[in-house]
Order: structure tokens, then C-alpha cells, then sequence
């Protein structure tokens, strides 16, 4: 019976000692252990949010970047077809305007030379006109000087023109 | 002995050395009908029989049974000695002190480290203590109120059970298994579970809701007397868990003093081992065990009950 009895003096000293370290704890060691312990889980937390918030950051920028690279390549795929276009047109072009040139110029060397041989020819006309008149007047001259070769002649044409 | 060992006593009986026992004597304190009274419990030179007479402040005291009377006669002044238990009990408090105020001087040193040393065996109790015990069973709300106090009580007893398995000086006193101890702790679970009671503990326990009047006072009545029984039985467990444990451990060793035999002590030894090792267990179970229930009851009394969770909560009871 007396091991479940309890004694005045010691239950006096248990809550007095008890107390004290429910106080000395509670203010000394709890408090600061328990802050310092939760100080340190929201430090965790957040560094890792943090680091989540980053990561989604790193994604969404190499997410641009793709299509930062896709717009380029679209835009110089855009600008070598245009410049072939661009080329293939300039050829066309330069082409159109030589073989214009080249027409023209041939017109007018055809026309040159049609004006030249035509000139030409009124020279050669105009030279032969002078050699038969010069021949016919050496002829003439030639027959006047001997009056008897002149008349035979002159009978033969006349002959001749009686035979028309 | 073993009776001896399981009970308080005036001075620490260390060993017998050549038929004289060696004790450390304790200060004997009286609150007597002449006021205070302070002498050494060595006066009583062992005697435990009630036949040495001590004088001091003007009276005679004889110890009988280590209960200190009013030589010849049967009354007995109050008696607040630093007995062999209070004295473990200081120094169990010391103990402690020195664990936890050095484990926070690491945290007031090292802000945001990882825990390291003393702070880093400490930590994950704490922790255990907080989010095992405590969040399980006390509403978020709540939970920094009660988490200091049921730290200092979990490690009050678990080192205390642990300092009365060491079988030597200062070691070994049956503290967590003296009856005034665990009634002082399951008095302080009582007073602060019903201080802290919300109107709706109070309501279930005096007008249970959901259930028919008629059988009100009846459940009206059961109810306040759990409101005893839950802390008398945390009383009873932890008394009788560490008790039984000393006695196992104790019997054990006294085989060998009872057969008389050298040879028993082989066998003897191991099963102390094995006791021994179990105690140890036992030791932090019974810390965890009244810890629990304590936040348990905290928890419900100020946990608000939604009128929806009666049904369950009918069926819980």
C-alpha cells in the first residue's frame, strides 16, 4: 500500500521542479529551437519555390527562344525566295531590254544600209550616165573626125531604121 | 531491497562495504509545529527502525520505514526532505537543462544551418514530438500553445526513466516510477485539458448533442467521470510500467543472491541484459505513450465539432 501512495514531499518538489522546467524550457530552449527550426522549413520552402519559379522561367524562355528561331528561319526562307524572285525577275527584265536594243539597232543598221547601198547605187547610176556619155562623145568625136566612117554609119543606122 | 529500491528514501544507499552501509546523506527537511527544521539524513545513522532518536529545532525524530515520526509518538511533522527521488528529480531537471539550453545555443549561433552535433540528435525528437504527437492530434490552430509544454513533458520523462535505468550513482532512483510523480503529471494534463476547454468539450462531456434526452444525464455522467479516469489511468500506466520494469531488473540480479550461486550468474546477467535493453524501449514507449494521450486530450478540448461530424463522432465515443 505504500508504493501507491503517494508522498506530500515529493509531489511538492515534482510540480515545483516540473514548473520551473515547463518555464525554463518553454522560454529558453522551445522557443528558439522551435523558431529557428521553423525559420529554417520556410527558408527551405521558399528557396524552393524559388527554384520551381525559375525552372518554369527557363522553360517559358527556351519555349521563346524555338520560336525566335522558328520566326527567323521563316523570315529567311521569306527573304531568299524573294530574292530569287527579285533576281529571276531582274534577268527577265535586262533580258527584254537587250534583245529590244539589240532589235533596234539592227533596224537602224537595216536602215543604214538600205540608205548607204541606195546612195550607192544613184552614184553608180550616175557614173555609168557619165562614162556613156563620155563614151559616146569620144565615139561622137572619134566619128566626126573621119567624115566617111561617120557617113557609112550614118547610112547603116539609117538603114537599119528602114529595116524597122 | 527491492521494495526498498521501488520506495523513496532519506539518503542514497550506495553499497555495504565490510557490514557498513555507504549512503550519501540528503538533507532531511521538516515543516513542524515548531517551523522548519533542517538536519542531515546521516543523523539517523541507517536506522530505519524507528530507534534512533534525532534532535533538532527543539525536537525528537525517529525514522521508521523511511516516514519520519514525532519520536514516540505517531504523528508526523510534513515532511519536503530532498528524499533520494527528489534528489534524482534535480538532477534528472539539470540533465535536461544542460541537453536543451546548449542544443539552443547552437540554433542562436547558427541561423538556417542544418543541425549538427547535440542540436542535430535533438532535432529530429523535436520534431517527432511536434508533428507525430502534437499536429496529429491538436487542431493546427492550437498546435503552438500545447507543443512547448508537451516537449518539456516528454523529455522529463523519458530522461528521467532512462537516468533510473542507470544502475549506479546518480542513476537508478525509480523516479518516473513513484506514484507521486506520475500523479503530479497527470494532474497538470487534467488541470490544463480542462482550463483550456472550449463550450463545446464542455457540452459533450454535461449535454452530449445528437443523442436522446433521456440518455443525456446518463452519458452526462460517464462523461465527467472519463474526465478523471483518462488522466488516472496515465497516472497508473506510467507508474506501474517503470515500477515493474525496476522490479524485473532488480529480481533478476537477486537470483544470484538467492540461490547463493556464482554459477546462476551467467544466466542472471543475460536476462538483466535482455531486460535491461527491453526498459530502454520501454522507457521512451511510456514517454510517447503519456505524451500522446496528453495532446490527445488537449486536442479534444478545443477541437469545435461541426454538427456534421456528430454522427461520427457518436461512433468514435
Amino acid at each position: 500500500m505504500d508504493l501507491v501512495t503517494p508522498g506530500l514531499g515529493l509531489i511538492v518538489w515534482t510540480t515545483l521542479v516540473f514548473l520551473i522546467l515547463v518555464f525554463l524550457l518553454g522560454k529558453f530552449a522551445w522557443k528558439p529551437i522551435l523558431n529557428a527550426v521553423h525559420a529554417r522549413e520556410e527558408a527551405i520552402d521558399q528557396a524552393l519555390k524559388q527554384a520551381e519559379a525559375a525552372r518554369a522561367e527557363m522553360g517559358k524562355l527556351q519555349a521563346s527562344n524555338e520560336q525566335l528561331l522558328k520566326q527567323a528561319r521563316e523570315e529567311r526562307e521569306a527573304i531568299v525566295k524573294e530574292g530569287r524572285a527579285m533576281r529571276d525577275a531582274m534577268i527577265a527584265e535586262a533580258k527584254d531590254a537587250a534583245s529590244a536594243e539589240a532589235a533596234k539597232i539592227l533596224e537602224s543598221a537595216r536602215t543604214q544600209i538600205h540608205q548607204e547601198k541606195m546612195a550607192a547605187v544613184t552614184e553608180l547610176k550616175n557614173q555609168v550616165a557619165q562614162l556613156a556619155i563620155d563614151m559616146a562623145e569620144k565615139v561622137l568625136r572619134a566619128e566626126l573626125a573621119q567624115p566617111e566612117v561617120a557617113k557609112a554609119n550614118v547610112e547603116r543606122d539609117i538603114k537599119d531604121l528602114n529595116l524597122n | 531491497m527491492i521494495m526498498h529500491h521501488i520506495a523513496d528514501s532519506h539518503g542514497w544507499h550506495i553499497l555495504d562495504w565490510n557490514g557498513h552501509a555507504v549512503s550519501i546523506p540528503l538533507p532531511v527537511i521538516l515543516w513542524t509545529s515548531n517551523g522548519l527544521v533542517v538536519f542531515s539524513s546521516a543523523e539517523f545513522h541507517h536506522d530505519i527502525e524507528g530507534h534512533h532518536v534525532v534532535e533538532a529545532g527543539g525536537l525528537q525524530f525517529v525514522n521508521k520505514h523511511e516516514k519520519i515520526y514525532y519520536a514516540g509518538t505517531e504523528d508526523k511533522p510534513i515532511d519536503l526532505s530532498i528524499t533520494k527521488n527528489v534528489f534524482a528529480l534535480l538532477v534528472g531537471a539539470v540533465v535536461i537543462l544542460l541537453i536543451f539550453f546548449s542544443a539552443a545555443r547552437y540554433y542562436a549561433k547558427n541561423t538556417n544551418a542544418a543541425p549538427r552535433g547535440l542540436a542535430g540528435f535533438v532535432e529530429p525528437l523535436i520534431l517527432f514530438v511536434r508533428d507525430d504527437i502534437a499536429r496529429g492530434a491538436i487542431p493546427e490552430k492550437h498546435l503552438n500553445r500545447f507543443v512547448p509544454y508537451l516537449l518539456t513533458l516528454f523529455f522529463f520523462i523519458w530522461v528521467n526513466n532512462l537516468l533510473g535505468l542507470v544502475p549506479f550513482f546518480p542513476g537508478g532512483a525509480n523516479l518516473t516510477g513513484n506514484i507521486a510523480v506520475t500523479l503530479v503529471l497527470a494532474a497538470f494534463t487534467l488541470i490544463i485539458t480542462n482550463v483550456n476547454g472550449t463550450k463545446d468539450y464542455w457540452m459533450h462531456i454535461v449535454w452530449m448533442p445528437g443523442v436522446p434526452t433521456a440518455l443525456k444525464p446518463i452519458l452526462a455522467l460517464i462523461e465527467l467521470i472519463g474526465v478523471l479516469t483518462k488522466p488516472f489511468s496515465l497516472m497508473i500506466r506510467l507508474f506501474a510500467n517503470i515500477t515493474a520494469g525496476h522490479i524485473l531488473v532488480l529480481s533478476l540480479v537477486s537470483l544470484i543472491f538467492i540461490f547463493e550461486s556464482v554459477w546462476i550468474s551467467p544466466g542472471s546477467i543475460i536476462l538483466t541484459l535482455f531486460i535491461s535493453t527491453l526498459e530502454l524501449l520501454v522507457a521512451a514507449l511510456q514517454a510517447y505513450v503519456f505524451t500522446m494521450l496528453t495532446a490527445m486530450s488537449f486536442g479534444a478540448a478545443v477541437e469545435e465539432h461541426h454538427h456534421d461530424d456528430h454522427a461520427h463522432a457518436e461512433g468514435h465515443h
